[in-house]
């Protein structure tokens, strides 16, 4: 963070562009529908994967929560991804081929396969009738829950936006952990106290991973990292990881108390929602600046013209 | 359900200068040359006439009248409504200089013109990242958006690096330069380039307008023009070689054009590798939550 009268180690980029129009276009993705998705989808496969390990665990009350919390965040999900969508009634046209190359193909697939596996499991659950088939769809829900949850990273990464490109290496694990994060506070909030442990050790788990990864984007991106520490994401990533600080500390220290834990799983649930609003905005704000653009491809640019002028040099 | 042959070329690397037919590799057995633009600025006079163009032919909808204080420059850049774009660049400049008013006084300017389109890239990313297969590899070489196929998901928009395919609001597709795919069928040239009275548009063969770029660089050179530079022309760039180049007179970004685009494609292999690793992360934290401790 700069403070008023210190001097930045960086200098001021220069550079040129086009009456200061962006280069790449801004994201059409609508709020609060793409970040939403992202949000909920993250939320549904950790909450599988928490139900999975509950249910071994022999926490019914906790495998129930996550699995019926699953189904509703992916329903939601699915809603929003669709809402999002100029044409919502071509939606199916998603399936219409297979495609690795799109992260948006492949996740359809994957929610195409998660979805009724997560709502046999809480349909099990919650009547249940069937437990040996809902064992085995809890066991596919959880499996493909972690794809779920982590595909999304490479939804946005994919992309010529500059926040979102260049912090590829680390949005994976920033992702993975913010749905781990949202699937414990859901926990907390519908498992009654004797069994919340392992949710609260999720969230941990999640918060770390998730705190470590920002950390470790916005360090290794230079310029392109600004647009996670300025302005409203900015303060919205910062507020978000405040919060969940506080959320675990309240989830630990009033661990006995009912309405603590869940005040604490609510908080997680919100801090990951804002982490992934956050995200989305830094994105948008780095599209619509050429600069996130322009100054990182010169430098690549010179960096290689110098690197070939070397093998040149040192070949005469 | 079909594996989208056309979708998985786009990660194929750029092989050495002209061996790369993106038709071919799009699953075309037999196909005519891989037809494109050479877009000469230095002859640009800023007509608008390529502009005009391709909304007549194309029957591209209006899409907003204003004046911008950007010189000539009311269309402001590409988008799903406007295919063709030419941009002004009017700046105090000195003689010498291209495009310089060359009067030699304070009041010198330097105007530079430049009609802007869809690349066409080999590695394409809207096509590479379009999840219903609407946007295709076409015999051509080009790349298309399919408007009955468009389910307006809008990954495209955010996957191209030069800002070029946009969503059309009211229409709530993807669109963009077809390069008069219907035009290209029936043996004719893009309605741009017919009606481009200098030349500065030119439309054929990719091999051939390469060839014909080179001579004019060098043709530039030799009259004093060091300045003058292709861009999208090198195969081995970060999009494979672009179908529609350029020969410019100033740095790519004074035109509004990203200085060295990569396909965003060519991490994707890295990307997923991340996911997948995250995934199993994901997986042992919840072994070790729910194992790791008290209930």
């Amino acid at each position: 963070m700069k403070r008023r009268g210190e001097q930045s180690m960086v200098p001021k980029a220069e550079f040129t562009s086009y009456y200061g129009r962006p280069v790449v276009k801004e994201p059409v993705w609508q709020a609060p529908e793409v970040p939403g998705y992202l949000f909920l989808g993250g939320l549904a496969g950790a909450s599988s994967v928490l139900a999975a390990g509950a249910q071994v665990r022999a926490c019914p009350d906790l495998a129930r929560g996550a699995k019926v919390g699953a189904v509703a965040a992916i329903s939601l999900s699915a809603a929003a991804l669709i809402a999002d969508l100029g044409r919502p009634e071509r939606f199916l046209n998603m399936l219409r081929v297979f495609k690795p190359t799109s992260p948006m193909s492949v996740g359809s697939w994957l929610l195409a396969a998660y979805g009724p596996a997560a709502g046999a499991a809480a349909m099990s659950a919650v009547t249940g009738i069937l437990p040996a088939a809902g064992t085995a769809a809890t066991a596919a829900a959880a499996a493909l829950g972690c794809g779920v949850s982590t595909y999304t990273a490479a939804l946005i990464c994919d992309t010529a936006v500059p926040a979102w490109h260049n912090g590829y290496r680390e949005m994976p694990y920033l992702f993975a952990g913010s749905a781990a994060s949202a699937a414990g506070g859901l926990g907390l909030l519908a498992a009654p106290c004797a069994q919340a442990g392992p949710a609260r050790r999720l969230a941990v788990l999640g918060a770390a991973a998730e705190i470590t990864s920002a950390q470790l984007l916005t360090r290794r991106i230079g310029m392109t990292a600004e647009p996670y520490r300025t302005g409203t994401a900015g303060l919205m990533f910062h507020a978000s990881e405040v919060a969940t600080a506080c959320a675990l500390g309240v989830a630990f220290i009033g661990r006995r108390h009912r309405a603590a834990t869940a005040l604490a799983g609510a908080t997680l649930l919100a801090a990951s929602a804002t982490t992934r609003l956050a995200i989305f905005g830094a994105g948008r704000v780095s599209a619509r600046d050429p600069k996130y653009t322009i100054v990182p491809q010169r430098e690549r640019r010179t960096q290689r013209s110098a690197a070939q002028a070397d093998v040149h040099s040192a070949r005469q | 359900m079909s594996v989208d042959a056309a979708g998985l070329t786009g990660v194929i690397r750029a092989e050495p200068a002209g061996a790369v037919d993106p038709a071919a590799l799009a699953g075309y057995a037999e196909h005519p040359p891989r037809m494109g633009f050479f877009t000469d600025t230095s002859v640009c006079i800023g007509c608008k006439a390529c502009e005009v163009a391709c909304k007549e032919w194309n029957a591209v909808p209006e899409d907003g009248l204003l004046l911008t204080g950007m010189s000539y420059d009311n269309t402001q850049g590409l988008g799903a409504s406007t295919w063709r774009h030419v941009a002004f660049i009017e700046q105090p400049g000195s003689a010498g200089e291209p495009g310089a008013t060359g009067r030699g006084d304070a009041g010198d300017l330097r105007w530079l013109m430049s009609s802007d389109v869809c690349k066409h890239c080999t590695e394409a990313a809207c096509l590479d990242v379009c999840p219903t297969g609407a946007l295709i590899r076409t015999e051509f070489g080009t790349v298309v958006v399919q408007e009955d196929v468009c389910n307006g998901c809008g990954y495209c928009v955010s996957a191209c690096p030069y800002g070029v395919i946009d969503k059309r609001r009211d229409d709530g597709r993807a669109w963009k330069c077809t390069l008069c795919y219907d035009r290209l069928g029936s043996g004719l040239e893009p309605a741009c380039a017919k009606a481009c009275p200098t030349d500065s548009i030119q439309f054929g063969p990719v091999d051939e307008l390469r060839e014909r770029a080179a001579l004019r660089v060098t043709e530039l050179h030799n009259a004093g023009t060091p300045q003058a530079r292709l861009y999208g022309a090198d195969p081995a760039d970060g999009i494979g070689g672009a179908g529609a180049f350029f020969l410019l007179l100033d740095e790519p970004e004074t035109y509004g054009l990203p200085p060295d685009p990569v396909v965003t494609t060519r991490d994707l292999p890295r990307i997923w590798r991340h996911v997948g690793l995250a995934a199993a992360m994901l997986a042992a934290g919840g072994v070790a939550a729910c194992f790791g401790g008290r209930a």
